[in-house]
């Protein structure tokens, strides 16, 4: 067990390195010059800030300082949490920033990515057993998970929004408001989140809908199930059995689907305008802001990492067959 | 007498039409009786098995009826039939490596399977434990998961799981073939003892081993193309077998004790006859080396001598 985790971690810590490496080495290997491209964009009038910028990083690209140094000045300074300062929001540390945006693209991808794969596999489980449900949750699920994000985003807000007005379509609270612990705040955030989740929410449901039921129809037939059935055991217990067995591909399924799930965030984001990461990058891309990109990156693959991380462990803990290779058991 | 099988006939629908997998089959079963079933792939061995625990979806009951300890066996109504299996008739599959929730140790399995048969598992465990250990199992394969265990052993959990409840008929489908010989040999010896115990009081074994089911039948069916061709004792069957498919089969064993199946199956020349469009008259006529105008039409199957039935016009001594 322990030694399974621990080779799973080195796996994880070699695809941090080598993803932080690839990260670093981007804006420093692009043609053309990273500062004053930077700079360029950044919209700053007074000419003495303007030299301050100029001087810190010319001193972080280091052009006099040789490249390994670099490399490790780099991740010194990951480890002290220090990112560097934003170019388009000089001086404000990138990890501020960051931390900021975080919360918001939290806050939307767990609810969808939880929500969406309980609803969806109960709903497939439920499909499984019922002809009518199945004629109409097969078809609906696929058309689901066939429509590209944007797409269904756009209509959303477009529909929900704009031509009924029921919700806001853009930013994640209202600005008229100052970010307050108030009843009147929260709720405003509630609404701005409400699309953005429910497109990511609706996007998901029909794949783990199909998954399941596809599962669940493929575990009644097993063996298992049938010997059951020629035992007399009632539906009940042949039923819970085949859905638990079925959850275990779903499981994986949601550690595969995570990138996925991820990037889709980041595109819902930008569709509502939405102060996630997702946002962040754009508006990094726009002003050529490489700290902010770098560290969005980074947060994001620290994100993935995490994730995988979890799901490993929950798919050790509910399927002994992992279980006992892992600790090479056997007779 | 345990089990009274008369006229029995299921069907399988398929798209092409019906599948004629059983088609008048009579046999009886004595208490205490261990039947060998016998004869060549895709002759309704498996069929009979099912028919008599559980029809799946595509089975269809056309006729005849099945009579166990004096009571009517309801085939055909899946819910009233309840009642028998496990209690009354159970199963050791021939999928039995894989007959186990895989996800589930071994015990709460057996555990959550009683109390759905509304037998409380405190009153079995005691017994549950004794006869593992008579299979030769430590009763700590409970704590286990399936995986955890050597097909053997699987194989001995599931035959313990499946008499646990002392059924009047035990149906064993192919229980022994994907076990090696050794193994084959300790399992089949348990069943015998299973049965001198009372655990089970009668069983129908399934197998395309001949010499395996010398070993422990009384008495061997052999069935041809969804029929029964010929039912006697064990050793009458293999020292003196009277219907000449049984001859065949027999005669094609390369020696009493060889295992493996296709040395004796290629010994037959041509193929049974699709059960889709069976033919009439004797099904075994177009391989039968002596057959003759006769057998056009069907034979019935006659007690020859007594607990000696055959189905075969050339047969009547
Ligand atoms: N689900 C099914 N649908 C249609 N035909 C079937 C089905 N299952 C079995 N059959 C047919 O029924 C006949 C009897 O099959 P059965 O499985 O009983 O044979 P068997 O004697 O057990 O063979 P084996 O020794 O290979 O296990 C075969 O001709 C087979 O093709
Ligand atoms: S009835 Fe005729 S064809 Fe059939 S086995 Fe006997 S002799 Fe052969
Ligand atoms: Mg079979």
């Amino acid at each position: 067990m322990w030694r399974y985790m621990g080779r799973k971690l080195g796996i994880y810590a070699i695809t941090f390195v080598i993803a932080v490496t690839i990260n670093w080495m981007i804006p420093r290997f692009m043609p053309g010059d990273p500062v004053r491209s930077m700079l360029n964009k950044a919209s700053v009038s007074d000419p003495e800030a303007m030299e301050r910028m100029t001087n810190y990083y010319n001193e972080v690209f280091g052009l006099e300082t040789p490249i390994h140094q670099q490399y490790f000045a780099f991740w010194a300074g990951l480890f002290r949490g220090d990112l560097g300062i934003s170019s388009m929001q000089y001086p404000e540390p990138v990890t501020d920033i960051i931390l900021r945006a975080v919360p918001f693209t939290l806050g939307l991808l767990l609810p969808a990515i939880i929500l969406s794969w309980i609803v969806g596999n109960h709903f497939g489980a439920f499909a499984a057993r019922n002809k009518i449900l199945d004629n109409t949750v097969l078809p609906v699920g696929y058309i689901l998970t066939a429509t590209p994000y944007m797409w269904l985003a756009l209509l959303l807000a477009w529909s929900v929004g704009v031509v009924g007005g029921f919700l806001p379509t853009s930013s994640g609270y209202s600005l008229a408001l100052i970010p307050a612990f108030s009843w009147e705040f929260i709720a405003s955030l509630i609404t701005h989140w409400f699309l953005p989740f429910l497109s990511m929410f609706i996007v998901a449901l029909g794949g783990w809908a199909i998954g399941m039921r596809n599962m669940i129809i493929y575990e009644l037939e097993a063996d298992y199930s049938n010997y059951l059935q020629a035992l007399g055991a009632p539906r009940r217990l042949i039923r819970r059995y085949a859905f638990r067995n079925a959850m275990l591909p779903q499981i994986t399924g949601l550690a595969v689907q995570l990138g996925t799930v991820i990037a889709g965030a980041l595109l819902t984001e930008i569709v509502f305008n939405y102060p996630g990461l997702g946002s962040l990058i754009l508006r990094a891309l726009n002003n050529n802001d490489y700290f902010v990109l770098q560290g969005t990156f980074l947060f994001v693959i620290i994100g993935v990492l995490i994730a995988n991380f979890i799901i490993d462990i929950i798919y050790v803990l509910v399927d002994p067959r992992t279980r006992v290779q892992m600790t090479g058991g056997s007779s | 007498m345990t089990l009274r099988v008369k006229d029995l006939k299921v069907y399988y629908q398929t798209l092409r039409g019906d599948v004629h997998a059983l088609d008048g089959v009579d046999f009886e079963l004595a208490d205490g009786e261990i039947m060998g079933l016998a004869g060549e792939s895709g002759c309704g061995k498996s069929t009979l098995g099912k028919s008599l625990i559980r029809l799946d979806s595509r089975m269809r009951h056309v006729d005849g009826t099945i009579e166990l300890d004096g009571e009517d066996v309801p085939i055909a109504k899946d819910r009233e039939m309840n009642r028998f299996r496990y209690h009354e008739i159970s199963l050791i599959p021939q999928y039995a490596m894989s007959a186990l929730n895989p996800t589930r140790k071994i015990g709460r399995m057996i555990n959550e399977l009683l109390q759905s048969r509304g037998v409380r598992p405190s009153e079995v465990t005691e017994e549950l434990n004794r006869r593992l250990e008579l299979v030769g199992l430590d009763p700590d394969v409970l704590k286990r998961f399936p995986i955890e265990l050597s097909g053997g052993m699987k194989q001995r959990v599931v035959m313990v799981m499946a008499t646990l409840l002392n059924p009047s008929l035990l149906i064993a489908d192919e229980a022994t073939s994907a076990l090696d010989v050794s193994t084959q040999r300790s399992v089949v010896e348990s069943m015998v003892e299973f049965r001198d115990r009372g655990y089970v009081k009668s069983m129908i074994f399934v197998t395309h081993d001949i010499s395996l089911v010398y070993q422990m039948a009384d008495t061997v069916m052999v069935m041809y193309a969804g029929r029964v061709a010929e039912k006697a004792p064990a050793s009458t069957i293999i020292n003196d077998p009277q219907h000449p498919y049984t001859k065949m089969l027999i005669g094609a064993l390369p020696e009493v004790g060889a295992t493996t199946d296709e040395a004796r199956l290629e010994g037959i020349p041509g193929t049974p006859p699709g059960l889709l469009h069976p033919p009439t008259g004797c099904r075994f006529k177009a391989r039968c080396p002596i057959a003759s105008e006769e057998c056009s039409e069907t034979p019935p199957l006659v007690e020859i001598e007594p607990g000696h039935w055959a189905a075969c016009w050339k047969t009547g001594r």
